[in-house]
């Protein structure tokens, strides 16, 4: 069963307090984190796809507008609490596994190694239909 | 110049690779290394073959290149050691038994040689063991599959990690993790004992279900990646069914595969649609393999113990033997799912029993029965207890109900082509209020 796991990372902390304002061998210690979780998921045979997110302020909302040409907005989400800051796409055994690999993922280092307990979505991914009956 | 004939070496590189396996673990022990070395030497010849053509002995050219192979790991592997400063006294077990490279090799399956110590019908046997080995219940199910899939069915990593449609390298690992579990629980090279053979057995055979059902189920439009999937499950379940001609399991799984298939060209539509099996063209089915699942099945039905593989490809050929929906033998149907329930206790089997007992005597006969399953924690909030509810709504004339359980299924599903056809269900049933 496939699983992406949505890390959802708090807007406003990003700047304020968020990894920029942290001290360098923090974010090293995030970054290693990550790093290691990703390389855990491939030896596990589990890792499908995993990409971070570049910053939300550059993100922008695309509508077709006249002629399908697109209409570029800064869209709604300005207000958003949170933004969308990474994703993993594995391939795992159960549900409770996914939600283990993304617990883990949650629990990321943050300032002074404090777990940062990120919220992290997990969607299953939609496959064949079963066998028919 | 001369055209070098036509390669078809896959089928029988895919069909020499247990034997080949088994002949190497034999002499050299060491299954993941072995496994590798198979691998090295079937590559080999899907090099060479096509230009050098098909040797005389084709299963001895693939052991021998796979023994060089093994030699030369455990060569590097000595060195490695010696420079890891690991004094050798003598030199391992392995490289006393290894005949010099260009011996002949046919003396490896001499008796008494080899973890096993048998000779006559080794490489039967062979492919037997390994599959008991790659579908040890100390692996994931995932794992137990990749592994099944390279070692008994000798497909290449990049093969299976396309079918599953993971990266290679996730692949790889996974099939290298599940031989490491295997050595580290010390599964041995040798067939269960008798004690825990029927286990044993039945594991293997949810593999080989598995197997099929993530190439069957997914064979929608051109994904013949996938499609090769149900092939291979098709050809490893009829490989052990002819080591096994006496189990009845082993028989009904593979009629259950082969009179499943029978319908896959029927049970999709142009864009990839599902077609449920009252609406599906019959004409498309296909009577070779329908001919030989119900002579598979009716052989095997009256010979003796019955089991859940059996049933349901009776069922199957029920279906199957229905020249239009209308004439389904439902009585005959409602009659084997009772069996089936009585033998596991499986809420899918529940289910099917449910709509078996709606077409006999009506869709409240079958609304009574779904009641029960709703208490049944298994299927709390399944799209299919919805997706029969709305079909046997729709079939009492209660549309408005049909209408929130598919709606209802179609956002619980996961799967693209049942959520569409669930929502075009609905849809249709709201255009004719």
């Amino acid at each position: 069963m496939k699983y992406m796991l949505m890390m959802h990372a708090p807007r406003a902390g990003w700047t304020k307090a968020g990894i920029g304002t942290w001290p360098p061998e923090d974010v090293q210690a995030h970054i290693r984190f990550m790093k290691g979780l990703n390389k855990e998921l491939k030896e596990a045979g589990e890792f499908v796809g995993a990409e971070g997110l570049a910053d939300a302020e550059a993100a922008r909302v695309v509508r077709a507008g006249k002629n399908g040409a697109p209409e570029v907005t800064d869209g709604p989400f300005a207000e958003a609490k949170e933004f969308l800051a990474g994703y993993w796409i594995v391939d795992v055994d159960s549900t409770e596994r996914a939600y283990a690999i993304a617990a883990r993922a949650s629990a990321a280092p943050g300032k002074a190694g404090v777990p940062l307990n990120m919220p992290i979505e997990v969607r299953q991914v939609m496959s064949a239909p079963p066998v028919d009956m | 110049m001369t055209t070098p004939p036509t390669f078809t070496g896959e089928h029988l590189l895919r069909d020499l690779a247990p034997q080949v396996l088994g002949a190497v673990i034999r002499r050299f022990g060491d299954f993941a290394a072995a496994e590798d070395a198979v691998q090295e030497a079937l590559l080999a010849a899907t090099l060479q073959w096509p230009e050098q053509g098909v040797p005389d002995n084709p299963r001895g050219w693939l052991i021998q290149v796979a023994a060089r192979r093994m030699i030369d790991h455990i060569r590097s592997e000595l060195a490695r050691r010696r420079r890891d400063g690991v004094v050798v006294m003598h030199d391992p077990p392995e490289l006393q038994v290894v005949p010099a490279p260009d011996d002949p090799l046919h003396t490896s399956l001499e008796p008494g040689f080899g973890s096993a110590g048998r000779a006559l019908d080794g490489e039967q046997d062979d492919t037997l063991i390994l599959l008991f080995m790659c579908c040890h219940p100390a692996l994931t199910r995932p794992s137990a599959i990749a592994l099944t899939l390279r070692a008994v069915g000798g497909l290449t990593t990049a093969e299976i990690a396309n079918a599953f449609l993971v990266p290679e390298a996730t692949m790889a690992q996974r099939i290298s993790r599940a031989k490491e579990r295997i050595k580290s629980s010390g599964v041995p090279f040798r067939l269960p004992t008798d004690r825990d053979r029927s286990e044993r057995l039945g594991a293997v055979l949810h593999v080989l279900y598995l197997i099929f059902n993530e190439g069957y189920t997914s064979s929608i439009g051109p994904d013949l990646q996938r499609r090769d999937l149900a092939n291979e499950a098709i050809r490893l379940t009829r490989g052990v069914h002819n080591l096994l001609q006496g189990d009845g399991e082993v028989a009904g799984l593979l009629a259950l595969m082969l009179l499943t298939d029978a319908r896959r060209l029927a049970r999709t539509g142009p864009d990839g649609e599902l077609i449920p099996l009252a609406e599906q063209d019959r004409t498309r089915w296909d009577r070779h393999a329908i001919a030989e699942g119900v002579a598979l099945i009716s052989d095997t039905l009256p010979r003796g113990a019955i089991g859940a593989y059996q049933l349901q490809a009776a069922i199957a050929a029920l279906h199957d033997e229905a020249a239009r929906a209308a004439d389904t033998d439902w009585p005959q149907i409602l009659a084997l799912y009772g069996l089936l329930k009585r033998m596991s206790d499986n809420p899918m089997v529940s289910l099917n029993h449910a709509i078996a007992a709606a077409m006999v005597n009506g869709p409240a006969a079958g609304l009574q029965l779904l009641t029960s399953l709703d208490a049944d924690k298994r299927m709390a909030g399944h799209y299919r207890l919805d997706a029969v509810r709305a079909h046997l709504f729709e079939m009492a004339g209660d549309h408005q109900s049909a209408i929130a359980h598919y709606r209802a299924a179609a956002r619980r599903t996961a799967s693209i082509p049942e959520r569409n056809y669930l929502t075009t269900k609905a849809a249709r049933l709201v255009k004719d209020l």
